[in-house]
């Protein structure tokens, strides 16, 4: 059946919705465009014929043409899925993407990642007059200007606003200033302490 | 509403929306289509006859058959038809939608655009079959925490599994709102999902 390259991708995209992005199908977009070329010269050629007088061709033409629309659709929604994607990897890893991530986009994934990046930064600076906002500071309201940090993972030297150094050592406890920590909390590298009450 | 390609622009991305419209739909050819023959496996004529009964995707077997031009027609797939209309009528709660084609509700709205002279049946039996299903969702998706789920959403079609995510999502939300654990900062749900996969790729290699 027709366009059924471009639904691959499509059934693709989909799987990893929720879970890590799959590498990028370079080789299926290939198949579909070609696919799509095919279709499209055919097309043509039967225009063509038409113009010189056959008749009856119309419903093949119309057939082919919805074939084209449909694979357009698909592989844009491949792409923009994807973009999406990448998007809300931007807020949850931060502005460096792991390696083994990184490596799953193509080259102008990579391009745009970093053109967000620059765009996002951008912004946050020119918030307000007093040198911008983080944006991807308090996702939750703050409820306390310090909190208790257990390190989960050897992370090294680590300086805090105020100059000082503090080894982040694995399973090691410090008191920080949350606006410095949040960001290693969300990428995993501390673990948040909450007492019961 | 748009007659030609039967999709509203807004969810043009949406992947769901794109697998909805691949359901099957046994059609007729009414005019001969010549060149595309290899679209019927049964046949080695390169012209697909006036008469010949395939099944095609929707978003094309939507193209072909409209108001304007009457290239197949249609017939209503089976899940759709009066017997099966019968069984949802009879008791909705045990029919297993998601076999009967995991975007039941949304091909079936899709369906009523034929200007089919069941379609207002149809029409009718989706919501009549929703309604039904309904309570039941709305009533295990609030009371099964901590539990294996997927016992209760392997016979829903996948919009009523957005509804039935949608109501754990709140069931949970307020559990840890209860148990005071909302204010603690917590991992994103990419970077933990993104660390496992990592540790079992390490534990395979060691």
């Amino acid at each position: 059946m027709l366009a059924e390259k471009a639904l691959e991708l499509v059934r693709e995209q989909h799987r990893c919705t929720d879970g890590a992005l799959a590498p990028f199908n370079e080789d299926g977009i290939r198949q579909v465009l070609e696919e799509m070329r095919a279709l499209f010269e055919q097309n043509q050629r039967d225009t063509t014929a038409t113009v010189s007088g056959e008749v009856g061709l119309f419903s093949s033409i119309q057939l082919r043409h919805t074939a084209l629309e449909r694979n357009k659709r698909c592989v844009l929604a491949y792409l923009n899925n994807r973009l999406e994607h990448i998007k809300r990897m931007r807020w949850e890893f931060g502005s460096v993407l792991p390696a083994d991530l990184r490596y799953n986009l193509c080259e102008q994934e990579v391009q745009w990642f970093n053109s967000y990046n620059r765009m996002l930064a951008n912004y946050m600076r020119a918030i307000g007059d007093t040198g911008g906002v983080d944006l991807t500071q308090d996702m939750k309201p703050p409820k306390s200007l310090y909190v208790e940090v257990r390190c989960v993972a050897d992370h090294g030297e680590f300086e805090t606003q105020d100059g000082d150094l503090i080894v982040l050592k694995k399973n090691s406890q410090h008191f920080l200033l949350r606006s410095e920590c949040e960001h290693l909390i969300r990428q995993g590298v501390l673990e948040h302490i909450v007492h019961r009450m | 509403m748009s007659q030609t390609t039967g999709h509203a622009s807004d969810n043009y991305f949406s992947l769901d929306d794109i697998l909805t419209t691949q359901e099957k739909l046994p059609c007729k050819v009414e005019m001969p289509i010549y060149r595309l023959g290899y679209l019927d496996q049964s046949s080695d004529d390169s012209t697909l006859q006036p008469g010949t009964k395939l099944e095609m995707p929707f978003w094309l077997a939507r193209s072909l058959c409209s108001r304007r031009r009457h290239i197949v027609s249609v017939e209503m797939p089976r899940a759709y038809r009066e017997s099966y209309r019968q069984i949802f009528k009879a008791d909705p709660n045990v029919v297993d939608l998601h076999k009967l084609g995991p975007y039941f509700y949304g091909f079936g709205s899709y369906l009523l655009n034929f200007q089919h002279s069941e379609a207002a049946d149809i029409g009718n039996s989706l919501v009549k079959t929703f309604q039904g299903r309904f309570r039941k969702i709305m009533d295990s998706s609030q009371n099964a925490l901590n539990q294996d789920t997927s016992k209760l959403t392997e016979k829903l079609d996948e919009s009523e599994k957005k509804i039935f995510v949608a109501g754990q999502l709140g069931l949970h939300d307020f559990q840890r709102w209860e148990t005071r654990q909302t204010e603690k900062l917590m991992t994103s749900a990419m970077v933990q999902k993104h660390r496992k996969r990592k540790r079992a790729v390490l534990e395979e290699t060691s």
